[in-house]
This record gives C-alpha cells, structure tokens and sequence, in this order.
C-alpha cells in the first residue's frame, strides 16, 4: 500500500519533470536542470554518507575533476557527448581511487579533515596548473558537438539539454538506486551501523568503504560531466570545498537515510536559494541557520520528517 | 589421534608494563566444549582478542587447522573459521533481526560482492536466516528492529550471526551476562544442545558456574593472566588451588576487564 | 645565505601562529570529541574585532590583543550553551556538521558586518619596521610573532604539565576512558575548555591582523592549515601539534621562496606522505577505524 503511493507519487513527479520545457519558462528550465545535477551529485555522495557512513567534505573534487574532463575532451579531442560523459566518469573514479586509498583506512574524524585537505589539493592544482586549467578563469569556450549513439540532438538548445540530463540522471539514479538495495548496499548499511561486527563476519571493512568511495567518486563525476556544457565553464569554484558542502547540505536537508533524500534536498535547497538570493545576499547565512536548526531537530531530514509525520497520521 | 582444531603456544599479551595474559597454551579438539573462567582481570577477554585478531600478541603463537593465523586481521581469521560473540551486544541496531543474519549470511557466501542484485528477493539467504533464527528460537522476531528487542534476544542474535559463517570455532564471550534467570537457562540449554549437536567447537567464558559446570567438557582457569589449572568440570571443582583461588570467594568487582 | 635565515624565520612566525590556533582545535577535540569546523572562523572574528578596535575605536594594539579574544570567548560560551549542548552526546558527525553550520553563519555575518573587500590593520608602532638579522631584513613583527608563539607554547607547557586541571585534560585528550572516569564532562569544563580554544583560536587572529590582510575567506583558509597540522602532528596530541605546525611552517617559508609553481600543493603532499608511514600523525594514538 505505501509501496503504491509512493510508485504513484514519484510517477506524477516524473511526469511533472518531462513536461517542464512546455510548461515553464527558460528560467525555471535552468533551474530544473541544476535540481538534477546537484541531485545525482548530492545523491553520489549519500552513497558514501548516508549508507556506508564516512562523512566526506572533498566530494567537490570528483564532482570538478568530472566537468575539467568534460571541458578537456571537448576542448581537444571533441569527442561525442556520452563518450566524453564515460571518460568524466573514468577521471573522477580514478581519483577516488587515490583519494579513498589514503582516507578509507582511517576513523571519521581523519577521514572528514583527509578528504577535505584533497579536496582542497585538487584545487589547488587546478589553480595553479594553467597550461592545462588555465587557472582562475577555468576552461570555458568549448562547445558540444554530436552527442553520439549517431543521434541528432541540438544539445545548445536548453529544453533539449534539460531532456537529455533528465534521462541520464533517471539512469544513474536507477542504477545508485539498485546499488544501495544490493547485497553490497546491505553491507554498506551495516558497515555504518557497526564495522567492528562487519570484519568480524569476514569481510575487509576498508575494501568496500574503497568501493564505495569510487563508485560515489565516479557518479559525482557523472554529475560534473553535466554541469560543464550547462555553465559552459569548468572552474575551480567546482572543486573548492564550499562546493563539497553543497551535497552535504542537499543529503542532511532532504534526508540521509532515504535514497530520494539527496534530491528532495537539492530541490529545496537550489528554489530556496533562487527565493531568497532575489531579496538578501546573505544566502549562505540563512543556510547555516537552516543546517543548524536540521542538524539538531530535524536529523531525519524533510523527506525522514514528512513519513514520521505521515505515520502518525495514519495511525 | 584425533589432531586439535586449534593450538595456543605460550600466548602472551603486555600492555606497557602490565602482563595482562602470560604464556597460555592450549589445545583445543574438534567438537568439545571449553570453558574459560576466572575472575574480572583475568584476561578472558584479552585472550578472546587475540584469537580472534582484535589484538596483536605480544609473544607466541595461534594455529587454526594447522595454519598459523598469528597476527591476522579479523576479516582474515573469521574467513579461516574463528567466529566469536561479545560480551556487549554488537549488532545492527537500525536492521531487522533477520537482515542482521543476512549481512553475515551474504559476507560468509560472498554476497557482498554483488552490487546489482536485489538483497531482498534474495531468498537463498533469507531461508538460511529464518533457519538460523529457529535454531536459536527467536524466528518470531525476525522482521524486528534490532534495537527494540529484549537484551537477552539480542544475545541470542548474536548467537545467531556468529553461528552464520558456519565456524570451524565459535568463541562466546560471556553469553548469559546480563540475562535474567530465565533467559540464563534457555541459554544454556540451547547453547548445550548445540554443542551436543556435534555441528560446532566452543570456547566459551562465563561467571555463572552453574552454566559452565553445565556446559564444559574441559575447563581452563586463569587468575592474572596466567592458566592456573586445566581439566574437567570434576577436577577443577575439586582442585583446592582452584577453589581458594576463585571459587570459594566472590568477585571482588575490580575495574571492568571491557576497557582494555 | 640570507635568504635561508629569512626562509627560517618566516617559516617560523608562520609554524608558531599555527601552532597557536591548531593546538586550540586539539584542546577541544581531545577533550569534548568535538572537531570545531568553526574553529578557522572564530579565529578570523579575532582579527576583525582587533581590526575594530584599533582601526575604529582607536585602541592601542595592547589593549585589543587582550579585548579581542575576550569577545570571541564570550560568542564561545553562548555557542556552548545554546547550540553544542544538544550534539555533545551524539554521534561526531554531528558535531562537525554543526559547528560547520556555525561556520557558515560567522562567514556571511562577518561579511555583512565588515564587508567583502580587505581589511589592513597597522602593526603597533613599536613592531613597525625591520631589523637586521645575520644579514637579512627581518620585519619585527616576525619576530613578535615568533616570541609571542613561545610565550603561549611556554604557558601551555606549563598549564599541561604542571597543574591539575592541565594535566587531566592531557590525559582526557590522549584516552577518552580517562575522561569519562575522572568525570570531567560535568557543564562548566566543557564550556571552559571550549572557551579556551575559542580564546587560542581569536589571540591567533589578532596576531595574525597585522601580518595578513583580513578578509571574509581568511578562516577557511587556516582551518585547512589546522587539519593539515593535526593531521600531521597527530590529533589529540599537544607536542605533535607543535611539531606539524613547524613542518607546515618549513614547507610554506620553504616552498614559497623556492618552489612557488606547487607551493599550494605542498602542504597537501607533505599531509599526504605523513599519512602512508604513520596513518595516526608522528605523534598520534588514534585509534583506527
């Protein structure tokens, strides 16, 4: 029964979420497309905070390396479209790879200051590695040519790149979604709730906090391949760790214990930030009181809050 | 001759100037019942740690099946067989009581490895669960959160996950501590009909003398750190070291042996 | 020849400010287990009300060096009182996720308070200027800075090993049993131990004003230095603060004057080296995951 409310609900919003090109304006297309993009980012880095339980403040660098990718291939080799999103993937899981090696084998604390310190490392080499980066100014005026698979696709034109986020962000998530519910995704669960008792089954707990870390890092990437072409620059701001904490603002808004929390977050979190950056631009300040307030009574976040709420109802 | 399953050779573990287990050695036989007892402070649970990887030695050695697993991280020695209990509840507290055993079913089976099945339809291991969870009579709470079952109902899970990766050894650390009476003695018989089942070899260490006396085909006294005496229930209860030693007085409730 | 002494001693007025602010956020680690996110930005409010003070009020430097801090104490306890009070007892990642709220909220606050742009406070008269040293020009307030970094260190040599309270919370930081034994948790330490790093944190930033130029971004930067300097030291652990805080002070007056293409990257590949031999700092004893 909840099961089919659920199904129906996110139906409606899916529907909703096709039919945004004819039904709002260029403005709202915009938004939209940075609500899906941020929300596979965000949802990329519940995988390794929400389910497996390392908090991570460098995720930026996965979600930035991805777009420099992009920018990069598209600069030199132009190559087509999902072929240049596969190879943001490959660079982002390539890092995670370095990065996680270094930080999976310690406890929260040091894995929280540890991907914070890399994060801000691959900042720091995309500022200042300008004959690759360019520098401050990033890596813009590059421009999307086919976007392969021989399809003809006119991905400059915004409600034709809002279609074609939309139905690579529902895959990714499809794919996110089946890696939590997996025997693996189980382990994760159970890895946050109690490593000790994990490696005492068997299993060597730093291994899959590894796997997982990659398979985060490569989506985060995903995410980053997408945000390039829509702000058609690749800028280090994408990987500094004030963008880090975008995703753990999405996941702790929206819910860390639900798969579709990251989403709702971005949701909320990129119209609250449309709504109130058009009165005050203390945005980051009415952020802060908001994670503030969340962090201490609202943990289960809108999405946690909501169902507790909507239980009780029933009851 | 029958070969041990395991073999202990002058285990010894230091903690800066404090000797907290000295030179223990032991055989353990395929399908026996060993207790270990002795006051807070004896080492039992420094011992637990050390065979089971949670510690590194400081001397001697550990031989499981005729390989050494000396020093081997946890991960390593649960895959060779060692399987143990804590004397805290250590479970998944947001997970429901069955989910706890499938985690342990799908690491012992490999499981874990697989990233794109469904956990939930996976019903092999579901089956192997509910199995498990009747064997220790607690099937009725399967689809429970573990945190709001009783504290003895959580022992009996853990039970329940350290049976699951099907060990060569089971070590129980204190498995009736905390319980009431009752839950004692449902314990005790489900813990002895197991052993007598033949399927498992148990360490297992325990302040309730009843349940050791109950339960052991040998057993191993330690004070301080040291083995003071070894043999059957009969001997140890007539050993007159043993009995000033331990047995006659009671715990004198020295700081908890946990925080070491 | 010269430029080494000045690549030195700019290494080292750079490692003891550092130390000065990264010992704080070991304070209130080891002790409350709390990692203080805001830590970088309770610092930066020591600057800028320094910068206050002197350039507004009209203040002698003296007097802002003790008021300034004073300040950022009072904030501390209010901080405490009102908003860590509900986290203490919970899982870590609250608390870094709190104190991470806190840090956003001073950011903006200070912005909106003192603006965007960059602020300059003047060195006190008698810190102006330069001296000869070995044959290189030294600027006085270097040398300021490096006497008032061993003062502190002095001061906490002392408060660590030779008072009781000191000594507890060495202990405590080292072993969190040890905390909960000797039942150091009760309100007022914790507010007085968090207050006290606050106070490091706010003295390192008027230290800092005369040196750096102040700006909104300031306490996101030495935040990061201070992860690197415990992570490098060790958490937890006073002398290994002290240690990776001169390391990172050697790699910043080192890699600045020879190596300024990496010298942002440095500091990283320095954390990063001391991570694969010794996963816990030089001085650490964390325990592992």
């Amino acid at each position: 029964m909840k099961t089919k409310i659920l199904l129906a609900i996110l139906a409606v919003v899916m529907v909703g979420l096709i039919a945004v090109p004819w039904i709002a304006s260029y403005f709202y297309i915009f938004i939209f497309t940075e609500i899906l993009i941020l929300g596979l980012f965000a949802a990329s880095f519940n995988l390794v905070f929400g389910y497996t339980g390392m908090l991570s403040f460098g995720h930026a660098a996965f979600f930035g390396i991805g777009s420099y990718a992009m920018a990069l291939v598209l600069i030199h080799l132009e190559w087509p479209f999902l072929v240049s999103l596969l190879a943001s993937m490959g660079a982002a899981a390539l890092l995670a790879l370095v990065i996680g090696f270094f930080c999976v084998r310690l406890n929260e604390v040091y894995f929280a200051m540890l991907t914070l310190a890399f994060g801000m490392m691959v900042f720091a080499i995309a500022y200042q590695w300008r004959s690759v980066t360019n520098g401050s100014d990033g890596l813009a005026g590059f421009s999307l040519g086919s976007f392969g698979f021989g399809l003809d696709l006119t991905l400059g034109n915004p409600a034709v790149y809002y279609h074609v986020v939309l139905t690579i962000v529902a895959i990714a998530s499809a794919v996110l979604y089946v890696i939590c519910r997996s025997s693996f995704g189980m382990i994760l669960r159970a890895i946050r709730q109690n490593p000790e008792r994990v490696s005492f089954a068997g299993l060597n707990v730093r291994t899959y906090r590894l796997v997982a870390f990659v398979i985060a890092g490569a989506f985060a990437g995903l995410a980053g391949g997408l945000i390039a072409p829509f702000l058609r620059v690749a800028s280090p701001e994408l990987l500094h760790w004030s963008m880090s904490a975008e995703p753990i603002l999405m996941a702790i808004l929206g819910g860390t214990g639900y798969f579709l929390g990251p989403f709702a977050g971005a949701a909320v979190f990129v119209l609250l930030e449309t709504w109130i950056t058009s009165f005050t631009e203390s945005w980051m300040l009415v952020l802060g009181i908001i994670l503030a307030l969340m962090v201490i009574f609202f943990r289960k976040g809108l999405l946690g809050t909501i169902l507790d709420w909507w239980m009780e109802v029933k009851k | 001759m029958i070969h041990p399953i395991l073999t202990i050779s002058n285990l010894t573990k230091r903690f800066g100037g404090n000797t907290a287990v000295s030179g223990i050695n032991l055989d353990v036989l395929p399908k026996e019942t060993i207790a270990i007892i002795g006051p807070n402070g004896a080492g039992k649970t420094t011992f637990y740690n050390m065979v089971s990887g949670r510690m590194q030695p400081s001397e001697g050695n550990i031989v499981l099946d005729g390989k050494d697993i000396t020093g081997l991280p946890p991960h390593k020695i649960s895959r060779l067989g060692v399987s143990r209990s804590f004397q805290i509840n250590n479970i998944f507290p947001e997970m429901t009581v069955q989910e706890n055993v499938e985690v342990v079913l799908s690491a012992f089976h490999g499981h874990g490895r697989k990233l794109f099945n469904i956990a939930s339809r996976n019903t092999g291991i579901q089956q192997e669960a509910v199995v498990l969870l009747k064997r220790l009579g607690i099937d009725s709470l399967k689809s429970q959160r573990a945190e709001v079952i009783s504290y003895g109902d959580k022992r009996l899970l853990e039970i329940a996950m350290v049976l699951a990766t099907q060990p060569k050894l089971v070590l129980l650390d204190e498995p009736t501590a905390g319980m009431t009476p009752d839950e004692t003695r449902r314990t005790t018989r489900l813990v002895k009909s197991l052993a007598e089942s033949g399927d498992y070899t148990f360490l297992i260490t325990e302040h309730d003398m009843d349940v050791v006396f109950g339960l052991a085909d040998r057993i191993l006294v330690m004070h301080r750190g040291e083995k003071l005496f070894a043999g059957t229930p009969e001997e140890v209860k007539n050993h007159p070291e043993v009995r000033r030693a331990y047995l006659g007085e009671e715990d004198d409730d020295v700081i908890e042996e946990t925080s070491a | 020849m010269s430029g080494i002494v000045s690549a030195l001693l700019n290494s080292l007025d750079i490692g003891l400010l550092l130390f000065i602010i990264a010992v704080g956020l070991n304070i209130v680690f080891g002790v409350l287990n709390i990692i203080n996110f805001a830590h970088g930005a309770l610092y930066m409010l020591g600057a800028y009300l320094a910068f206050t003070l002197i350039n507004i009020v009209g203040m002698p430097f003296w007097a802002a060096l003790l008021l300034a801090p004073l300040g950022v104490v009072i904030l501390a306890v209010l901080i405490d009182r009102f908003l860590l009070r509900f986290i203490y007892s919970r899982d870590i990642a609250d608390s870094l996720l709190l104190t991470f709220a806190l840090l956003l909220i001073i950011n903006e606050s200070v912005r909106m308070i003192w603006g965007s742009g960059i602020q300059v406070v003047q060195p006190p008269q008698l810190l102006a200027g330069s001296m000869e040293i070995l044959g290189s020009s030294v600027p006085t307030y270097s040398l300021f800075v490096i006497v008032m970094g061993l003062l502190l260190l002095a001061g906490l040599w002392y408060l660590f090993n030779r008072t009781r309270i000191g000594r507890i919370m060495r202990a405590a930081a080292l072993d969190r049993d040890m905390a909960e034994v000797l039942c150091i948790n009760t309100r007022l330490v914790v507010t007085g131990v968090f207050a006290f790093g606050a106070w490091l944190a706010a003295v390192g930033g008027v230290v800092a004003a005369p040196m750096r130029a102040l700006d909104p971004g300031m306490g996101d930067k030495i935040i990061i230095e201070s992860f690197i300097v415990v992570v490098i030291g060790g958490l937890g652990s006073f002398p290994g603060a002290l240690l990776g805080a001169i390391v990172l002070g050697l790699i910043h007056g080192f890699g600045g004057r020879y190596l300024p293409e990496v010298n942002m990257l440095l500091p990283f590949l320095g954390m990063a080296l001391v991570l694969l031999f010794k996963p816990h700092g030089i001085m650490g004893k964390g325990a592992n995951a």
